[in-house]
């Protein structure tokens, strides 16, 4: 249907009026029907086998590879997070029980310290007792031996002094006697 | 001048003449276009998942993008146990959706120079949605036996009108390829009659007018521009109609008794 390039409307449109008339409308002219599915079934059984056997699988592992690579870089970043508060546990662990080691022997080192003051205050303590002991048994005798001397002196003394008052002879022994009962008397 | 007879946009020319079966199975431009659309899918698709990257490219997004969309749109309506139908119904999706936008170009270096919608013709719309149904039927029969029957028996309801109720589920499961190619075929065959209406009231106004009527010929010329966008939505949205539908019709067959 080819028109001449100047056509007026009128004729076009009558043209047109007569060409509808008289050809079937296109979409349902069964002259083609048998070719349109013939070609149609050819075209579509090969764009499903292209599609189904090549390009659904290639997107489909393109899909699946990156999700499994974004899970596996997930997890990878996950078990690293895990690692890196493990490690920080066991330094926290390490640093307390150093901690602790370190009061312990501190503690200990306190104990020991202090037992070995003791142990030498004691035996200062010990030796000066004996020195004062010691000193005090000799201060004892010192003075027991004095008053023995003391006794003999007085008794010589009261012979001698009872010869020259009384001029009467006596012995020291008798003189010893007397100065005893004096002693006793006023120790009494 | 330019013809502005709408409905020659849906002429089937022969380009290769071919009979066997005493049927004439001639290669025409309906074929080329079909085969076109074809071609191109596998064409686009193999070069957008040639790099296969983990971080994919706009073409690869796009691929990633299209499949995620009919897993997605299949998983939602049919369930996942749907999914070995995936290929098929991603095969329809984007035969259909492709042939649409295809049929989009005003002109296209192809024979005649003229563009051709395969599915505004309806024996081509037909026999996609009886491939559907049949495969509803044949799977649902398959796997359910004579269970596939409780697919007119809907459950619950009361026994004095379960006749009525079955009477009208098998008419509309008689009448869903009826429904579901006219839709698409109406929807593309519509859409482009308007389209082609409208460019040539330009041209008729240019042509009645002169110089006078072609300033005029703005309006229609904003129209046409207008409902080129619409129709590039409805291209989309019937693929997505028909493929949903087919999603919603597969369900039945693998569950009939809902």
């Amino acid at each position: 249907m080819t028109h001449a390039p100047h056509s007026d409307v009128a004729q076009h449109a009558a043209e047109a009026a007569h060409g509808a008339a008289e050809a079937v409308f296109p979409p349902f002219d069964p002259t083609y029907f048998a070719s349109q599915l013939f070609w149609l079934a050819i075209f579509f059984v090969i764009l499903y086998v292209a599609l189904d056997r090549f390009i659904l699988p290639k997107i489909k592992t393109t899909i699946e590879d990156r999700r499994d690579r974004i899970a596996d870089d997930l997890d990878a970043a996950a078990q690293a997070k895990a690692d890196a508060e493990a490690a920080g546990e066991a330094y926290e662990k390490a640093l307390a029980e150093a901690r602790a080691k370190a009061h312990v022997i501190a503690a200990d080192t306190r104990k020991a310290l202090d037992a070995e003051i003791a142990k030498e205050t004691a035996e200062v303590e010990a030796e000066l007792a004996s020195k004062q002991e010691a000193s005090e048994a000799a201060i004892r005798k010192a003075k027991d031996k004095a008053f023995a001397e003391v006794r003999g002196i007085a008794a010589t003394a009261t012979a001698a002094a009872v010869e020259a008052l009384a001029g009467v002879e006596i012995t020291e022994a008798d003189a010893g006697k007397t100065v005893d009962g004096l002693i006793k008397a006023k120790e009494a | 001048m330019a013809d502005t007879n709408p409905i020659k946009q849906f002429e089937v020319h022969e380009l290769v003449p071919f009979e066997a079966f005493g049927l004439n199975l001639a290669f025409t431009n309906s074929s080329f276009f079909m085969m076109l659309t074809t071609v191109l899918t596998v064409l686009l698709f193999t070069l957008a998942m040639s790099s296969r990257a983990l971080v994919p490219n706009r073409a690869q997004s796009v691929a990633e993008i299209i499949y995620g969309f009919v897993a997605d749109m299949l998983r939602s309506t049919a369930g996942p146990d749907a999914l070995r139908f995936f290929p098929f119904v991603f095969t329809l999706f984007i035969f259909i959706l492709v042939a649409n936008m295809l049929g989009m170009f005003p002109y296209f270096p192809g024979p005649g120079l003229h563009s051709f919608t395969i599915t505004s013709h309806l024996i081509v719309t037909v026999a996609l949605a009886m491939l559907v149904w049949l495969t509803v039927i044949i799977y649902g029969v398959f796997k359910n036996g004579p269970k596939f029957l409780k697919l007119f028996v809907p459950s619950g309801v009361p026994g004095y009108i379960l006749p009525f109720v079955s009477l009208i589920e098998v008419i509309s499961f008689i009448s869903r390829p009826i429904s579901h190619s006219v839709r698409l075929f109406a929807n593309m065959l519509a859409g482009h009659i308007l389209l082609k209406v409208f460019a040539g009231f330009i041209v008729m106004l240019g042509a009645g007018l002169g110089v006078g009527g072609y300033v005029l010929g703005i309006a229609p010329f904003a129209m046409t521009l207008g409902l080129t966008a619409l129709e590039f939505l409805v291209a989309f949205l019937q693929a997505y109609v028909f493929a949903i539908l087919t999603c919603i019709y597969l369900s039945d067959a693998l569950h009939p008794g809902h």
